[in-house]
């Protein structure tokens, strides 16, 4: 698999409660490290309230991804913080419905 | 076309290897001409059933063999995917298959592999005992 293709995830805004990041490639158990590792020290100061994640350009998704979502909700949760996700795919949607994510996560425009 | 054509893949158990099976299977099935969404569903639960056996099939990142045997069928428009490993097998396949089930919830694993398996797949099939592998068997129409 090349470079290229593994999920990248990249800061897009950063207004100290609120983090914006987009997640590039494809999201599964491969590159799901490389993910929370990165979205968890865009969340490590405690003031961060809110993440949104931008998934216009991730091209691929499996359950992976729910453990990293999951995962990052709960660490915001514990701040009283959300987690949100836009620009989804109808293919990660599917996988978000089934999974019970939007239960806890915003799916915003 | 409407003999059955077949594919035989084999490939060592590591988290690279979960992205080539999925493009592997996705190519080959280009054949019954399946919309984008079908392709996406069958890549969908080749990766859950691969990523399976490389976490749960060869624990801690043991060396392992993954075969991967692809069946098309063009008459009946469907792909029959098998995904075997020789790993550490599965002691209570229904409780593995319950959704949200996992045994490395620390990990962050979601434990919704199967359950992604059944929903993106129209027919699924689990074979495992302890110490024998495993054997996973979908099956897809293609419209």
């Amino acid at each position: 698999m090349t470079e290229g293709q593994c999920a990248a995830a990249r800061p897009l805004d950063a207004r100290r409660e609120t983090i914006m990041v987009q997640i590039e490639g494809e999201l599964d158990h491969c590159s799901a490290g490389r993910v929370r590792a990165t979205l968890d020290a865009l969340i490590a100061d405690p003031h961060v309230k809110r993440l949104v994640v931008d998934l216009t350009k991730l091209t691929f998704m499996d359950s992976s991804g729910i453990g990293v979502m999951i995962g990052r909700y709960r660490q915001l949760a514990r701040r009283g913080g959300t987690l949100a996700v836009r620009g989804v795919s109808p293919q990660v949607d599917r996988i978000f419905r089934m999974s019970g994510l939007y239960q806890i996560i915003e799916k915003c425009r | 076309m409407n003999k059955t054509n077949r594919m035989r893949l084999s490939f060592s158990s590591r988290p690279e290897n979960e992205s080539f099976a999925r493009v592997a299977v996705s190519a080959f099935l280009v054949q019954l001409n399946p919309t984008l969404e079908e392709v996406s569903d069958v890549k969908t639960a080749v990766s859950e059933a691969v990523t399976n056996a490389i976490v749960h099939g060869y624990p801690h990142g043991a060396d392992g063999e993954i075969r991967l045997t692809v069946t098309l069928a063009p008459g009946e428009n469907t792909a029959e995917i098998e995904i075997a490993d020789d790993g550490v097998g599965i002691e209570n396949v229904e409780q593995a298959m319950q959704p949200f089930y996992t045994t490395q919830p620390e990990m962050e694993r979601s434990g919704m592999g199967f359950s992604v398996m059944q929903s993106f797949m129209d027919e699924l099939r689990v074979e495992s005992a302890p110490g024998e592998g495993t054997r996973v068997v979908m099956k897809k129409r293609i419209a």
